[in-house]
């Protein structure tokens, strides 16, 4: 499996990521969106007048709070935290399933393509009103694959129903 | 005869949009639908939508139609579900009914917000029960609330098949596979993102060769293609109960054509659609049109386009100014163009431009014969 | 036929309901919604097959899903060509596969 480095306008600093919590925008398409841009609290998601834009995080600004994760219609962002004890890191994501993972719960985490990356444990499941049935789950995981793992095996799915080595055609 | 100022044809978004508009504005509206409930496909769009606040983006579509519904309400705005309209007359004169027979009424203006069909595929086994447009799909799931099958495949990878899968694995369903002709995927990257991450497999350069199965969908072929040719020896059978097609849509210009309005091919929307202006009037002066009538796009477009043909129609029928009309249709304009750009949108906004030129172009050749 | 169809939990949709009425479909008692589509209905109890074609008996089911194609006509209480998609759930209906353009009948 080769590590696929992002590079983008969202897409913050492994220096920045050591730091503590930061989203990670994984927006490259011009699509004409900007809810992520009002959803910060901080102010720091910058879209512009031009809605195709794509989003620009100030990643000095971003606490990794993940207001914006539940606003975004392509749930396209995620939070990192690198800064977790004995070389640890919590990947959060949006999740719109049921069931929902438990709190504690040792699951399969996979990557952007659905594939097995690691054994990691559930942090923590976060639901709102205000995300309108998107929930935020986040998993904790090997440090190393803290830009890989975007997911987890969804519970109530077989073992093995992850795609693993199909012919994409891409 | 009974007689409305502005009948409206359709109440999906485009329809709903455009009577919300024409009665702000003080117009005596009546939509009419064939369906037994308003609000045409949004409320099965269980899904956030994109652009900006003043487009509701981030907000689920069902909710979106809510509001529209509620506002048709508290403006009073007449709405006759369950009649199909079937016949349109010089002069404004439209039939229509059901089981309890015909009826008539005159407009002055008309508004058609019809919609679009959509397009199937034909290959062997195709009218298998369990073969189903991802339209029939959708509605089951989210609006019945009952799963079209348990294994599906789903042909086409625009944003209907993406957002229809993705909407299939929220109900229950497992999606075998996203089937797609063209060598990458139509839809928006993000869609196709959530599938992937749920571990969907997308068969790029394939197509369904068949649907297998003594009276029910049990498995399908696919076979690989180059430049959209079958590649021999690359069948592939995956087994499966339910085949969704989202194939694209047409627009349903039935009615536009017996009002006597101008049909123009517009190949990047979808097909024959009704000539109309910047602000949707077509070549009946008399006539509008909204929503994927006028070219397939999506929902929030056509809510900005019923906008627009309701002021339009509002300012011909007097009851707004010149003045304020233009200011008014300046501002949808702006946030058309919003929804209208980017690598996706530029394509829709030439589309249109050139249905606007055919339609120049056609008040021209009037006015020299 | 048996197995339930019904989405039972669902992470954006608020309002399941459950079956509250039942239609007769080829004479066996099914749970319904009153008001669903009788296709819904159908679909829920794993019915997909709702008619044979005329000339060769081909079977047809749910295509459209809203009252479009045709192919999934049914005799509904006694007439024949009902598109079930489109057509409202009412207690006890009496609902019946329909072979080629089927037949008029009375039901008392």
């Amino acid at each position: 499996m080769s590590k696929q480095i992002l590079e983008g306008p969202g897409i913050p600093s492994a220096e920045r990521r050591a730091k503590g919590p930061v989203a990670c925008i994984e927006c490259f398409q011009q699509i004409p969106c900007n809810p992520c841009e009002e959803a910060c609290p901080r102010g720091a998601i910058t879209v512009g007048d031009e809605i195709t834009s794509l989003p620009h995080l100030d990643a000095e600004k971003c606490n990794g709070c993940g207001l914006c994760m539940t606003r975004c219609p392509g749930l396209a962002i995620f939070t990192v935290d690198e800064s977790c004890a004995g070389d640890r890191a919590r990947v959060s994501f949006p999740y719109e399933y049921v069931p929902l993972p438990e709190k504690g719960q040792e699951i399969a985490c996979t990557d952007r393509e659905g594939r097995f990356v690691t054994e990691g444990t559930v942090y923590q499941v976060r639901t709102s009103k205000a995300f309108d049935h998107t929930a935020i789950v986040t998993v904790e995981i090997p440090k190393e694959y803290s830009m890989e793992v975007r997911f987890i095996r969804r519970p109530g799915t077989e073992a093995g129903e992850d795609r693993g080595e199909v012919d994409s055609g891409e | 005869m009974r007689k409305v100022q502005l009948l409206i044809v359709g109440a999906g978004p485009a329809g709903l949009s455009a009577g919300i508009e024409a009665a702000r504005a003080g117009v005596q509206v009546t939509i009419i639908d064939e369906n037994l409930r308003p609000g045409g496909q949004l409320f099965k769009q269980i899904h956030k939508f994109f652009g900006s606040r003043v487009h509701n983006a981030g907000v689920r579509g069902f909710r979106i139609g809510e509001k529209l519904l509620q506002d048709t309400k508290d403006l009073g705005v007449e709405v006759l579900l369950g009649y199909p309209v079937y016949g349109i007359f010089p002069g404004g004169e439209v039939v229509y009914g059901t089981a309890d027979g015909a009826h008539q009424m005159k407009a002055e203006k008309i508004i058609l917000a019809t919609g679009a069909n959509e397009n199937n595929l034909y290959f062997e086994g195709s009218t298998l029960p369990g073969v189903m447009t991802a339209g029939a799909a959708q509605t089951m799931i989210n609006l019945h609330h009952v799963l079209p099958g348990k294994r599906v495949i789903m042909v086409g990878s625009g944003n209907v098949g993406l957002i229809v899968s993705y909407q299939l694995l929220q109900a229950g369903a497992k999606v075998e596979a996203v089937v797609e002709a063209a060598p990458s995927i139509g839809g928006y990257g993000v869609h196709a993102g959530k599938l992937k991450r749920a571990g969907v497999p997308f068969y790029l350069s394939h197509t369904v060769r068949r649907a297998m199965g003594s009276t029910e969908v049990e498995a399908v072929e696919l076979v690989e293609l180059d430049h959209f040719k079958p590649v021999p020896g690359t069948e592939k059978i995956i087994e499966a109960d339910t085949v969704c097609m989202a194939v694209g849509l047409t627009p349903m210009t039935e009615l536009a054509s017996l009002c006597g309005c101008e049909l123009v091919e517009s190949r990047g929307l979808g097909g024959l659609v009704p000539a109309h202006d910047h602000n949707m009037c077509t070549t009946n002066p008399d006539v509008y049109i909204a929503g994927d009538i006028s070219g397939v796009e999506e929902a929030s477009t056509a809510m900005e386009e019923g906008r627009l043909a309701g002021t339009a129609a509002a300012e011909s029928l007097g009851y707004i100014s010149e003045a304020e009309a233009a200011e008014k249709k300046a501002e949808i304009h702006r946030r058309l163009d919003l929804l209208r750009s980017g690598q996706f949108g530029a394509k829709r906004a030439e589309a249109k431009a050139e249905i606007e030129k055919s339609f120049a172009q056609m008040q021209r050749g009037g006015e020299v014969g | 036929m048996g197995e339930d169809r019904r989405v039972a939990e669902h992470p954006i949709l608020e309002d399941l309901r459950e079956p509250d009425t039942y239609i007769l479909y080829d004479g066996k008692r099914i749970p319904a919604i009153t008001g669903e589509p009788v296709a819904a209905a159908l679909l829920a109890a794993g019915v997909r097959i709702m008619r044979h074609t005329t000339k060769t008996g081909q079977p047809r089911g749910i295509f459209c899903g809203i009252g479009r194609c045709n192919d999934c006509k049914m005799i509904v209480d006694g007439v024949p060509g009902v598109r079930t998609c489109v057509t409202p759930v009412r207690e006890g209906m009496v609902v019946e596969t329909q072979e080629g353009l089927g037949e008029w009948r009375d039901l008392v």
